[in-house]
This record gives C-alpha cells, structure tokens and sequence, in this order.
C-alpha cells in the first residue's frame, strides 16, 4: 500500500505527483535527457480536474445559505427536502460505490435518527440540538450493528441490513411514548415562527451537506480514499496488496449510520410529523437505488447529479402511486445492468469531464519537436 | 400447556419458512446470489394461484398444478433475461436488479389487484380449517402438518436431485466452479436457467401454502424474503436440512412470542436471528459462505 519515497514514480501510483503538471513522468529523473533522447514517455500522469472548481463549489455551496433571504418558504422547504436526498445518496454512495456494502436497510438509521430527535426532544433537549445529537446517537448504533452486520457479505448484508430496519420499526411501534405505530409529531418546533422555523431547517440541513460532502471529499483524496477505490474495484486484489479492508468498511458503516441518522432527524425536523411505517420504509432505499445508480454508482458527483433528477422527478410523478414506484425500479435496473457508472460516466467517459480533483488522467502531451 | 402449544404451532409454522428458503437456498448455492425479489416472485405466484382458483372455481391445490408450469417458466426466463446479465456486473449488480424487480413486481401487483388483504384459505375448504383436536388447548391443523410434509418431501427430493441424478451433478460442478464445469461441457447458463426455474416454482409452492395457512397482499413479499433468510442463516448456509431447522426454530420463536403478545411474533424472530448472528456460530457463516 505505502509506497516509499525513494521508488520511482509510476502512472499506476495513487501516490500524488509532486512534479509539475505539465512536465513529463521520467522512469529515472538522474538521467541527462541528452544521454538517451528516447526515455521521454509518451504519456504522463495529471490530477484529474482543478482545484478552481472545487473552490467554485464550495463557494456556491456556501452562497446557498443566502436562499431563504430572497425566496419564498415553499421555496426554501423543498430545497431542503432536495437536500436530505442529497446527503442520503452520498452516504448510499459511500457505502455501495466505495465499500462494496449493498445496504438495503440504511432506513434503520433514518427512522433512528428521527426518533432519536423525537425521544431527546421530549426530555427537554432543544430540537435542533436534538437533531444533531440524534445523528451522533445513529453513529453508535451503527458501531454497536457493525460487527454483527460486516459478518455478512454481498446479499447476505443486504438482508441482514434490512432484519435491523424492520427490527427498529417493530421496536419503535411499541413504545406509546414513540407514538406507537400512529406517528408522532416533533412540538418543539412550535416556538418559532414559521419561516423561521423553515429557515433554521435549511440552514442545518445545508450545514450536513456541505460537512458531509467535505468529509468525502477529503477522504477521497486522501490515501483512504486510494483504499476505497481499490476495494470499489476488486476487495481480494485490495486486501493482497495490503489494503486493510475490515477497518474501513467499518468506518464506512459509521459514516453513513451518521449521514442517514442526520437525513432521518432532519427529514422530521422538515416535516414535523413520521410514522414508523413510513420513515423505516422500505421504499428509501428505493429511492436511495434510483438516485444512486442514474446518478453514477462510485463516483462522487454522480449521487448529488442523481438527488437533483430523484427531487424533480418526485415533484412531478409521486402522485402517480404504484406506476411512479415501477418505473423507479425499472429505471434503476436498467442502470445497473446497462449503464452501472450512470450517467456521471457519460459525461466523464465521452466528453472527458473532469470537474473536482479525484484521482488522475493519462495525459499526452504535445510532441515536442527537438531542436538540434 | 401453552407452551406445548406454542412449540407444536412452530414447528408447524417452520415447515412454511423452510420452503420459503428452500428456494433462497438454492439459488444461493449454486449461483452465490441472494435474490432479494424472491418473496415477491412467491407472492406473485400465489396472485396467480389465487387467479386461477377464483376464476376456475378450483380447490387451490389443482390451482397450483396449473400455475407451476407457469411460474416455472417465469423463472426460467427471469434467469435467461435479467440475472444472466447481472452476473457479468460483478457480485453486487444481481443485488440491485433484484431490488429493482421485487419493487416492480410489488408495485405491479398493487396495481392489478388492489391493497386488498386476500386469502386462499376458504377455497382450500376442509383442509384450512380442520384440525386434530388434541386437547382443550392442543389442536393440529391440517393444514400445517400438510405444510410440513410438503417442505420434507421438497427439500428431500431437492436432496436425492443434487445428490443422485446428473442434473444434480451439474449443478454441484457449476457451484464450485462454472468455468471448469463449462469446459467439460456443462453450460453454467442452461444450468442456472434451470436452477431459477426450480426456485421460482418452489416460491410458488411456497406462496400458495402462506395464502392458505394465513392471508396476503401485494406487499407481503419483502417480510417473507426476511424470513426465509433468516431460516437460512439460522439452520446454516449450504445445508438443505439446515435450512428445515432454520425454519423450524424460527417459527418457534414467533408463536412463543406471540404467546406473550401478537405483536412480539416477528419481532421475536428478528431477534433471534440477531441473536445467532451475534454468536460464535454466526462468525462461521462468512467464513463458509467465502469459500
């Protein structure tokens, strides 16, 4: 896995390049050009994308909190329902893409963190404070399910996952204190006004976001992330090279028990009212597929790209019932088994565009024609 | 006495879950996939039964005979179409296209029939509702001793099949290694085709004796996927009458939970599978299942 300084730097290497851009990758830097005028490679390594463009985003993400000063409250609550998608598909992502973890029972922590909120509320937490505690509270419990859980593999994981969620349910509708099976409703949002209220919402929601996307971001970048790719593409051939998987993809696990707990509270804070039915459903993760897998499976851009189509396509066809949940599944196969890199691949593979900094090109450079 | 009874009406109940994962079984074994839409293919299969038994003015039982073939080919043609190219996707995409599919056939199902709660345990007659009464509080339906036998005589012909015809033979060589098998002239394709087909009409078996014994909807399918995984896990991968046991213990725990309360049933279940799973025993599984 850790490459030492002194070796040569290869174009497989997920070391980054300390040499320039532009400058050629020589297998033996010592060695006078003049000597062998031939060692000049053809091809060199670059970083993928600019750093201009992660800036740029950061700086609209940033920008983004300006919203409810100048949009309406219908404006700024479906936005933040846009944006619960979007911290779902990213953390899915992260599971599915990166680790290799098919959950089909991330509704588990969903459902927990709104509960969560609900529970802590009702002891005299503040709810937004509840709200962050209950996605911390969701991070336990996915420490404490981990070790049962990452026991299983492949499908076996995924229904084991799904054994958690429907236990979760079953527990919660128990408890009349919960509510029961009839839903709850989080009261302690009523002291705000309520556009204050939507606007608080949103700007914790966008906080999640912006936290969560860095927190991938980096760990992409960092050589965890050279790990998670390496497990993404072959786990055996990772854990020969020396790449520890266990450890994480239980920090996977953690995470996105995290992110999930932070989308289920806030999902309660942004509609005041759940049901354990509804909010430990199964059809979360039906949506979670859909976005993941059109967005681009193992990419970054790919699930925030695949939350945005997901949030559209809701506002226009939830309505439709049975036949809307049909094609979401129909169209969510079809990428998985004809276009499993999703439409993100599309515009990475045909148009070669790279926009933030993940990993690196094969990048010719102009022959450069020697004067003698 | 409740006791005897709640253990007696378990093991009743384990017969209906071991051939709910009779079919998850197999498909596990010899194509190392967990099709995630098979409660939802069993569901489906027991719309069509039901179909059938209503329009025809049939006995459920001569519905099934005639729904088999059907669903047979269902599953053969499941495998030809969808599977057959997730297994080129790698080991996760199968995950995702069976997800897919269950949601659709859920859904589908939803839509032509309604959210109607149905049973076929009218049309079954006698035989759904007699019992052996055995005591005040000890009776034996019918029905679950008929469930129990057809999950012995299922999973003991699946056995002698495995073990004693060449098909079977076929099926082992392709689980242990489908290049090899296909070099000695044994198509791992034709192989799972037919697999799929055999899983899909157990399902169907499957989903008829769950409509006669209780009731069903279109979105029964998911809970029973859970169940016959769980009978799996329990009993132990790769093990027909493992998987007889998986069943068995997991009706157990449902009626003694549900002697405390009807709604402890499943949640009883839920946690002793946890429970097995947390155990040393539970650490084997990955170990066996990683061969």
């Amino acid at each position: 896995m850790s490459a030492s300084p002194a070796q040569p730097v290869r174009p497989d290497s997920e070391q980054p390049m300390s040499a320039s851009p532009a400058q050629p990758v020589r297998p033996d830097s010592e060695q006078p050009m003049s000597a062998s005028p031939d060692i000049r490679p053809l091809w060199t390594v670059r970083r993928s994308g600019t750093r201009g463009a992660a800036t740029g985003l950061l700086l609209f993400g940033l920008a983004l909190f300006a919203v409810p000063y100048l949009f309406q409250a219908n404006v700024v609550q479906q936005l933040t329902t846009l944006f619960i998608f979007v911290i779902l598909a990213v953390m899915w992502n992260a599971l599915a893409g990166y680790g290799g973890l098919v959950s089909v029972g991330q509704q588990a922590f969903i459902g927990f963190g709104a509960y969560a909120t609900i529970f802590l509320a009702q002891h005299g937490v503040s709810p937004y404070l509840a709200v962050v505690l209950a996605a911390l509270a969701s991070a336990v419990l996915a420490v404490v399910v981990a070790p049962l859980l990452l026991r299983l593999r492949g499908g076996q994981f995924a229904v084991g996952s799904w054994v958690v969620a429907e236990t979760l349910a079953l527990l919660v509708a128990l408890d009349e204190d919960l509510g029961g099976g009839t839903g709850v409703s989080l009261r302690g949002l009523n002291v705000y006004a309520p556009n204050m209220r939507r606007a608080y919402t949103y700007w914790i929601t966008l906080a999640f976001v912006l936290v969560l996307l860095g927190l991938v971001f980096f760990m992409l970048r960092h050589r965890v992330g050279a790990a998670l790719q390496a497990i993404r593409d072959d786990e055996e051939a990772a854990a020969s090279l020396g790449v520890r998987t266990a450890p994480l993809k239980f920090g996977l696990f953690v995470l996105a028990g995290f992110g999930c707990g932070a989308a289920g509270a806030l999902t309660l804070a942004n509609t005041l009212f759940i049901q354990p039915q509804s909010i430990f459903g199964i059809q979360w993760t039906a949506y979670l597929l859909f976005m993941v897998l059109v967005g681009g499976l193992g990419t970054f851009e790919g699930p925030i790209l695949g939350a945005i189509l997901f949030f559209l396509l809701q506002n226009q066809f939830a309505q439709q019932g049975a036949w809307y949940l049909i094609g979401l599944g129909v169209v969510a196969g079809g990428f998985a088994l004809f276009l499993p890199r999703g439409l993100w691949s599309l515009l990475t593979d045909r148009f070669h565009l790279r926009i933030l900094p993940f990993g690196y090109d094969l990048y010719r450079p102009a022959p450069v024609i020697k004067e003698s | 006495m409740t006791w005897i009874n709640a253990v007696v009406q378990g093991l009743l109940l384990g017969g209906l879950y071991a051939l709910f994962a009779c079919g998850l079984s197999l498909l596990f074994g010899v194509m190392r996939i967990i099709n995630l839409a098979h409660g939802d293919l069993a569901v489906l299969g027991a719309f069509l039964v039901w179909t059938i038994s209503t329009s025809a003015h049939v006995s459920p039982f001569w519905a099934l005979l005639l729904a088999l073939p059907v669903m047979l080919a269902v599953g053969y043609l499941l495998q030809r179409t969808v599977l057959s190219r997730s297994l080129r996707g790698g080991p996760l995409t199968p995950l995702l296209t069976t997800f897919g599919l269950g949601i659709v056939i859920q859904n589908a199902l939803l839509q032509v029939y309604s959210p109607d709660v149905r049973s076929l345990g009218g049309a079954a007659g006698v035989l759904s509702t007699g019992s052996w009464r055995l005591s005040a509080q000890l009776s034996i339906s019918y029905i679950g001793v008929l469930t129990l036998a057809t999950a012995v005589v299922v999973l003991g012909g699946l056995q002698l099949t495995l073990q004693r015809t060449s098909f079977g033979r076929e099926m082992r060589a392709t689980a242990q290694d489908p290049d090899t098998a296909a070099l000695v002239g044994v198509p791992a394709s034709a192989v799972y085709a037919r697999a799929t087909a055999i899983a899909v009409g157990i399902a169907t078996i499957a989903g008829t004796f769950l409509a006669i014994h209780s009731t069903f909807d279109a979105a029964s399918g998911p809970l029973q996927l859970l169940f016959a995984f769980e009978a799996v896990v329990i009993g132990g991968l790769g093990s027909l009458w493992g998987t007889l046991t998986g069943g068995i213990v997991l009706g157990i725990a449902q009626t003694i939970g549900a002697t405390f309360d009807p709604q402890y049933s499943i949640l009883a279940g839920h946690l002793v599978f946890l429970a097995i799973l947390a155990s040393p025993r539970g650490r084997s599984i990955l170990t066996r299942s990683s061969r």
